[in-house]
């Protein structure tokens, strides 16, 4: 692990111009601070903010100037430290000057670290629109190129993310101060971002460091006498939500070192014989074919199973057009030329180009490692560098095999009835939709960049996570304003196009199909109600449940929700077009009442239940359906009378809703004293 | 009207059958049904005189067998039956003249497809005349009607399982477009009658009939003159039911591939390869600290700054709930702005529905009509409880081929990475120094390689894997107990001879001189020397060391206990001189010493 320590430098702008987002700012840098607490306990962070009314670092001190710069922390090991340093950051009055905080950062780098190799970082944030001070000799750009060899020297990376508001108008100033950021990219091992929108600043700083590891690391055999020495990394993989560890309680509280963690064990039992465990020499695998068992040891298996020849081979070009997109199977690889191989990024950069040039794409047989058991096959697509020190490259994609694709056949659009096609009128407005929500307007970088959107729900869970340490009973907190874009429209957005949106609202009809029940459509009324725009958002939601329906056709269609059982209830005893709904009803009605008791605790859902079983009650005695009733209460009664929910049973009989009996329903066969003595109640739970 | 003894036992079965489709929902359940007359086995194409004459029945007899296979892998709870009409002998429990189910021992006539029906079925056709027979079964003397009874025999066979988790469907094989053809008068108006009635009647039941027709050399196959209003097709659907030429075998496992997929819409890739059925699996959760065994602990935890922190499944849930919905629309791109890297997972194809709400369909195509004309992609949050995810929906229009549908339309949804999930491996060995890039000259070399090694026709789907077909191979041959290992064809290896063509060879040398320089190959060779000059010395070093280890009489310190007083290197210098690693402390390598002599 020692080799991914990281030392890192924040350099927060913390001007007026950047109050605005600040509290992204200290999001991001807590969400970083976070996952390190969790993956990279032995990281090193220090904080520099500059832009500030005081002035605090040691360079000012010794020298002199250096004004408006502020070390708030010291490149210390990450702790609770560390986030406080990065809360409630000083609102600062003075405009910053990156260049003086870039020295400061690497000052502290150096100090501490002199010579020592490592990993050592600086990540800017800021706007980048205020003139900088003019050094005291030779040009700004010279500057540049002082501090840029001494990152070089010193093998220090950077990452600058400058964040201007969309809409501000561009001028001297800026193009000066990113002529100067991009001079460090020439210069030294910089990466420079530029973001316009909160939500993406949260996404532009990389806030876990994964070690790259290469897949595979050899020739890419054009033919047997044409090799290109390449290395092969991921270039997407998901980052994954924590395996959480499951939780024993059973350790004495008194043991300090309870690790109190759950180990699983598996026992495996012959059918036959269930009483004996099976040991593991007497085991061996089996595979089905149809009914039938086919069992083969390992060794034999691996006599006769496939090995394919590790390699990467090429099997030819193509044109682009003969690969959908939608074949891409898995999380993309990427084929660097062999670092320093000037041959190697030649002949990449050689096709790459072609490539591109002529939209073709290469098809390659890939077996990354000796002993794998499958081939990988897929398509090789040219990414060209637009930076001067970076090599051009290919991206990979895993295609699937004849036996992967799923071909299903779907009604022509062409053959549907007029009823589904839209008219004239509708299609001009779906037109007018489609235009006028864009998400990359010209002049304005691209919004929700997949490369600068974060994940909303690992933003949130690190939030919590943090959260929780400090106070062990916190509620999940709500989603971020920011991370709300992610997943909902931007309603400055909505409001500004409400008149297109209403347009087509009104353009098209759609409607409830009323054999269908309500819960869902419920769920979205009340959240178009929230939204207070009743008509607007429900049009592209109305569509996208209309799709789900694809997605999920096996999803349970009648339910009753929950925030109003009783009236869904009703509503389907009311659908009374066939006797099944009734049925349909009194079933859902059950399941939903002995949810709710089940979960139930300290009887907080023992008035719901109650409310639900009166309801249920009364439309059994309507229905004369009484002695489903009297079933279903006397079930639930055997299964909780011992449970503290026994309790809910005397409040039931306070109620009136015990057993409903002959006088109430004549197909009743309970008798008055039966539902007397239904729940005897000062009986002691024996059992 | 069926009331036989056996369709009754099964009705009382019923209960039992729902419990187990409960579980394995979307179950199938089909009825081959093969025309057995003499024509099927007249040769189906005009074969030259070297070439052996394929029947139809041939045809059929592969093709089935190939969707068995298929199907005894992939959904092998599907049960099968087959059935052969117009056969001289019968065997049904209508006891109905020409009609035949064919079956193996230890086997309901609907069951489970296994791997002795594969086996026999296959090479059915050698003895089908001897034991089955075909002849002609509608003729203008008799009143049997064979192709009736084969619509009964096959609904009499899906009695079984209630049509409401079962999909249950007859595939009727023929080359014979109008059997009642050879009749005349009122017999054949009547005996047209009760078959469509029959064939009503079972649709009434929820059974689906569908035909692969196939046509014969001299004539088309002419769906309108029964077979439509058998199955009950009406004007234009008729054409989709394009006669399959049954000249390629081909031809006609993909149609029957097509047909067998057709009612499944589902989006996983099922491949569940299990243990030991005759094993139960039980799981226990043990205290680590205790060793107390616990019940399904409810609490998950993670270590957050050496603190425990722990979580409900609740608490988790929330946190994952981001979003309430299933697909919110947050609005469109152009189509270059995904990018070959925006892609994580596998595709899911979604096609409207207006189950729910009316005239969900309408808008839908209208804004597949405008993403189409307007280039665009939809940029939509897809609300899974597990992992909410920001999707590319994109548009696909309908591309047919006289084949069939070769996409369908609607959209695809590409699942998008986020900004953690993406990395920039090309900024690795990232330096300051300018990289070289490709010349201009360069690349008109490796365009021209480009043009040389074309894969024209490349389609995504033409390769099998060849790992899934060895193992299911080897599967095969052990379960039918065949000794010979199948020989699998790697379908993905280059194609080498293609490589050596004399253009491919000179486009590629010319591109390599371009790129690598004239004297490449000899730089390589230098450079392979001086690894070898290198390994050379690793040989020198292994030469010492086996000296050295010479010197001791290792096992008799080894019977004297004495290897533990020797330094590190000198148990080094024995493990090198045998080739066995050096790694691991000292206990470790005294051990290595010990087993490598047996002791």
């Amino acid at each position: 692990m020692a080799r991914n320590k990281e030392a890192l430098v924040l350099l927060l702008d913390v001007g007026p111009s950047m109050h605005g987002v600040l509290q992204q700012v200290e999001n991001i840098c807590s969400t970083l601070v976070h996952k390190k607490l969790v993956y990279n306990k032995s990281d090193e962070i220090g904080v520099v903010l500059f832009g500030t009314k005081e002035t605090c670092n040691e360079l000012a001190k010794e020298l002199g100037g250096y004004n408006h710069v502020v070390v708030a922390r010291d490149i210390k090991v990450v702790d609770e430290g560390t986030t406080n340093a990065l809360q409630n950051l000083p609102r600062g009055t003075s405009p910053g000057d990156f260049l003086d905080a870039i020295v400061v950062g690497l000052d502290m780098l150096i100090r501490k670290f002199g010579n020592m190799k490592g990993k050592q970082r600086m990540c800017l944030i800021t706007d980048a629109q205020h003139p900088l001070r003019d050094p005291p000799q030779g040009t700004k750009k010279d500057q540049v190129d002082t501090i840029a060899d001494q990152m070089k020297r010193h093998e220090i990376k950077m990452d600058c993310i400058v964040f201007r508001e969309s809409g501000v108008p561009h001028n001297a100033v800026m193009d000066e101060n990113d002529q100067l950021l991009y001079h460090f990219r020439e210069r030294s091992v910089t990466k420079v971002v530029q973001v316009d929108s909160p939500t993406s600043l949260l996404g532009a700083l990389r806030t876990r460091n994964v070690l790259p590891v290469t897949v595979f690391r050899g020739d890419l055999e054009v033919s047997s006498n044409f090799k290109i020495k390449v290395w092969v990394y991921k270039k997407t993989s998901e980052e994954k939500f924590p395996t959480l560890k499951k939780y024993s309680d059973k350790a004495p509280a008194s043991d300090k070192f309870a690790s109190h963690e759950v180990k699983v064990d598996y026992e495996y039992k012959s059918v036959l014989e269930p009483d004996t465990v099976v040991p593991p020499d007497q085991r061996i695998k089996g595979y089905l074919y149809g009914p039938q068992v086919v069992p083969i040891s390992s060794a034999e298996w691996e006599a006769v199973k496939f090995k394919p020849e590790k390699g990467v081979k090429l099997l030819g070009f193509t044109n682009r057009s003969n690969i959908s997109r939608h074949y891409f199977m898995k999380d993309v690889f990427s084929f660097v030329p062999e670092p320093g191989n000037t041959k190697a990024i030649v002949a990449v950069s050689s096709l790459a180009r072609a490539m591109s040039e002529m939209n073709k794409v290469a098809i390659l047989r890939c077996v990354w490692r000796h002993g794998q058991g499958n081939v990988a096959l897929g398509v090789l697509t040219p990414n060209i560098s637009s930076v001067k020190n970076v090599t051009d490259s290919f991206y990979f994609n895993i295609l699937p095999f004849a036996e992967d694709i799923r071909e299903f056949q779907f009604r022509s659009f062409s053959s549907l009835p007029s009823s589904s096609q839209p008219t004239e009128e509708q299609q001009e407005a779906a037109d007018n939709l489609v235009k006028m929500l864009d998400l990359a307007p010209p002049g304005r970088e691209e919004i929700l960049k997949p490369d600068f959107t974060p994940n909303p729900m690992l933003e949130r869970f690190y939030k919590f996570l943090d959260l929780k340490s400090k106070q062990p009973d916190a509620n999940v907190p709500p989603l971020d304003k920011c991370l709300k874009r992610i997943t909902e429209p931007d309603p400055d957005v909505i409001d500004y196009q409400a008149p297109v949106i209403k347009k087509i609202g009104n353009a098209f009809e759609l409607k409830e199909n009323p054999k269908k029940k309500k819960a869902r459509t419920q769920d979205r009324l009340t959240y178009t109600a929230a939204d207070d725009q009743a008509k607007l958002l429900e049009e592209p939601s109305a569509e996208k449940v209309g799709i789900a329906e694809i997605l999920f056709p096996a999803e349970e269609k009648v339910e009753i929700g929950d925030h109003n059982p009783v009236q869904d209830f009703e509503a389907m005893l009311a659908q009374r077009s066939s006797s099944t709904w009734v049925q349909k009803a009194t079933v859902e009605m059950q399941k939903y009442i002995t949810a709710l008791i089940q979960d139930t605790r300290d009887g907080d859902n023992h008035q719901k239940a109650l409310e639900c079983l009166v309801a249920l009650r009364k439309a059994c005695i309507i229905e004369q359906e009484p002695k489903e009733y009297n079933g279903f209460l006397t079930k639930l009664y055997q299964k909780y009378k011992t449970a503290d929910d026994a309790k809910f049973f005397q409040f039931l009989l306070s109620k009136n809703a015990s057993l409903i009996s002959k006088e109430e329903a004549p197909d009743s066969d309970v008798t008055e004293e039966m539902v007397r003595n239904f729940c005897p109640k000062p009986e002691p739970f024996s059992q | 009207m069926d009331l036989d003894p056996e369709g009754l036992f099964r009705d009382d079965s019923d209960e039992d059958d729902d419990n187990v489709q409960e579980r394995e929902a979307n179950k199938e359940m089909v009825i081959y049904l093969i025309d057995a007359s003499p024509k099927m086995f007249t040769p189906a194409t005009t074969a030259k005189a070297d070439e052996k004459e394929e029947t139809h029945f041939h045809t059929i007899v592969n093709c089935i067998t190939q969707a068995l296979k298929t199907q005894i892998i992939g959904r092998s709870h599907d049960e099968v039956a087959i059935c052969f009409f117009n056969t001289k002998e019968k065997k049904n429990l209508q006891d109905l003249a020409g009609v035949y189910v064919y079956n193996v021992t230890d086997r309901e006539p609907l069951d489970r497809p296994d791997a002795r029906l594969i086996k026999e079925f296959s090479c059915i056709e050698d003895s089908f005349v001897n034991n089955i027979g075909s002849r002609y079964g509608i003729t203008s003397g008799s009143r049997e009607n064979t192709l009736y009874n084969a619509l009964w025999v096959a609904q009499a066979l899906l009695r079984k399982g209630s049509v409401k988790t079962v999909s249950k469907r007859i595939l009727i094989f023929t080359n014979e477009d109008d059997p009642f053809g050879g009749l005349t008068g009122a017999v054949k108006t009547d005996m047209i009658r009760t078959t469509i009635q029959r064939a009503r009647d079972a649709q009434d039941l929820g059974l689906s009939i569908e035909l692969l027709p196939l046509s014969r050399p001299d004539e088309e196959f002419n769906m309108s003159l029964f077979y439509a209003d058998l199955i009950g097709l009406e004007g234009d659907e008729i054409v989709e039911y394009l006669p399959s030429s049954g000249e390629k075998l081909e031809d006609m496992t993909n149609q029957l591939k097509k047909r067998m997929m057709k009612k499944r819409k589902v989006k996983t890739l099922s491949f569940a390869i299990t243990n030991d059925v005759c094993i139960e699996a039980e799981r226990s959760f043990i205290c680590n600290d205790t060793g107390a065994l616990l019940q399904n602990p409810e609490k998950r935890f993670q270590v957050y700054n050496d603190k425990i922190i722990k979580f409900s499944a609740r608490e988790l849930s929330d946190v994952k709930r981001v979003s309430s919905h299933h697909l919110r629309l947050l609005g469109f791109k152009p189509l270059d702005y995904l990018k070959d890297y925006h892609n994580l997972r596998p595709s899911t194809f979604i096609y409207p529905s207006d189950e729910q709400i009316f005239g969900s369909t309408r808008v839908f195509v209208a804004f597949h009509n405008s993403m189409r004309r307007l280039g665009r992609i939809a940029l939509a949050f897809y609300g899974n409880p597990t992992r909410p995810q920001l999707v590319a929906l994109v548009a696909q229009e309908e591309v047919t081929s006289a084949g069939g549908q070769i996409e369908p339309p609607g959209m695809h949804m590409i699942y998008l990475p986020y900004s953690d999930d993406v990395r920039y491996p090309e900024e690795v060995h990232l330096t300051s120094d300018v990289v070289p890039h490709a010349t201009d000259d360069q690349i008109k070399k490796a365009s021209n390689l480009l043009r040389r090694i074309d894969l024209k026709n490349f389609s995504v789907c033409q390769f099998a894997n060849p790992a899934l077909q060895r193992h299911y191979g080897i599967l095969e041959a052990l379960a039918l107990g065949e000794d010979e290992m199948p020989d699998v064809k790697d379908e993905t290896l280059p194609d080498e001879e293609g490589l050596a063509r004399p253009g491919v060879l000179k486009a590629i040398e010319e591109f390599k001189a371009s790129v690598y320089g004239e004297n490449y190959d000899q730089e390589e060779a230098e450079a392979a020397a001086a690894k070898a000059g290198a390994s050379k010395k690793r040989k020198a070093a292994s030469d010492a060391a086996e000296q050295k280890s010479a010197a001791y009489n290792w096992a008799e310190l080894a019977d004297a206990g004495k290897l533990k007083d020797m330094t590190v290197v000198e148990l080094k210098s024995y493990l090198t001189a045998h080739g066995l690693p050096v790694s691991g402390k000292k206990e470790a390598l005294i051990s290595r010493i010990l087993t490598h002599l047996g002791k």
